[in-house]
């Protein structure tokens, strides 16, 4: 009688021990002060690349980043800005992808998660916004 | 004597979970990745989820 009891609480036990480690492999770490220091950044950022995306000006790349695809479509005034917009957006990205890695304990996955986060990017894009197929290709969504 | 064998495969079971959970951990895990990209794109490009669906900025509904 009592062995069995026993028995069922080690068993209601390791259920339960189960299921938190399932749980806890559910989802990445990405509540940490530097990646929500990134996210305000890139947020802020977005501000002023929306217009850039939508006139096709910048597009997402296929390894996680922007680029300026299309130097025309953006005023001669506005192409410094444009640089320099890319240039910080990208830096920002590289360093989320680097600290999501981090923050989970695996500096390793810094690659993999930048591919993830390549194909979110292009996939929440809007409609109408370019980004680089497989093959380095421009392609409008 | 029967008692004796639950506790063995119990303990047995403990050992592969916990071997489990630390196989899995060397892994990358890509689902939990991709949640985790969605969650932050969704956030800095200010999508709001309702909107998720309506997505697309389909200019009408077909006539």
């Amino acid at each position: 009688m009592k062995r069995s009891g026993f028995i069922r609480w080690a068993l209601i036990w390791l259920v339960l021990t189960a299921a938190d480690g399932a749980l806890a492999q559910a989802n990445l770490e990405i509540n940490t002060p530097a990646i929500a220091a990134l996210k305000a950044s890139m947020q802020q950022r977005h501000a002023q690349l929306a217009g850039f995306y939508a006139r096709g000006a910048v597009g997402l790349t296929r390894d996680g980043g922007i680029a300026l695809r299309d130097a025309s479509a953006v005023q001669l005034a506005q192409r410094q800005l444009a640089n320099s917009l890319v240039a910080a957006e990208n830096q920002d990205r590289a360093a989320l992808y680097r600290e999501i890695a981090r923050a989970n304990s695996h500096p390793e996955w810094e690659n993999d998660i930048r591919a993830t986060f390549a194909q979110r990017w292009i996939g929440n894009a809007r409609s109408g916004w370019y980004y680089q197929n497989a093959a380095g290709a421009w392609v409008r969504k | 004597m029967p008692p004796r064998f639950p506790l063995i495969g119990i303990a047995a079971w403990a050992a592969l979970m916990l071997a489990a959970c630390v196989t899995i951990n060397i892994y990358f895990p890509a689902a939990a990745a991709e949640k985790a990209a969605d969650r932050i794109i969704e956030e800095v490009w200010q999508i709001r989820k309702g909107e998720e669906g309506a997505q697309g900025d389909k200019p009408a509904a077909p006539n």
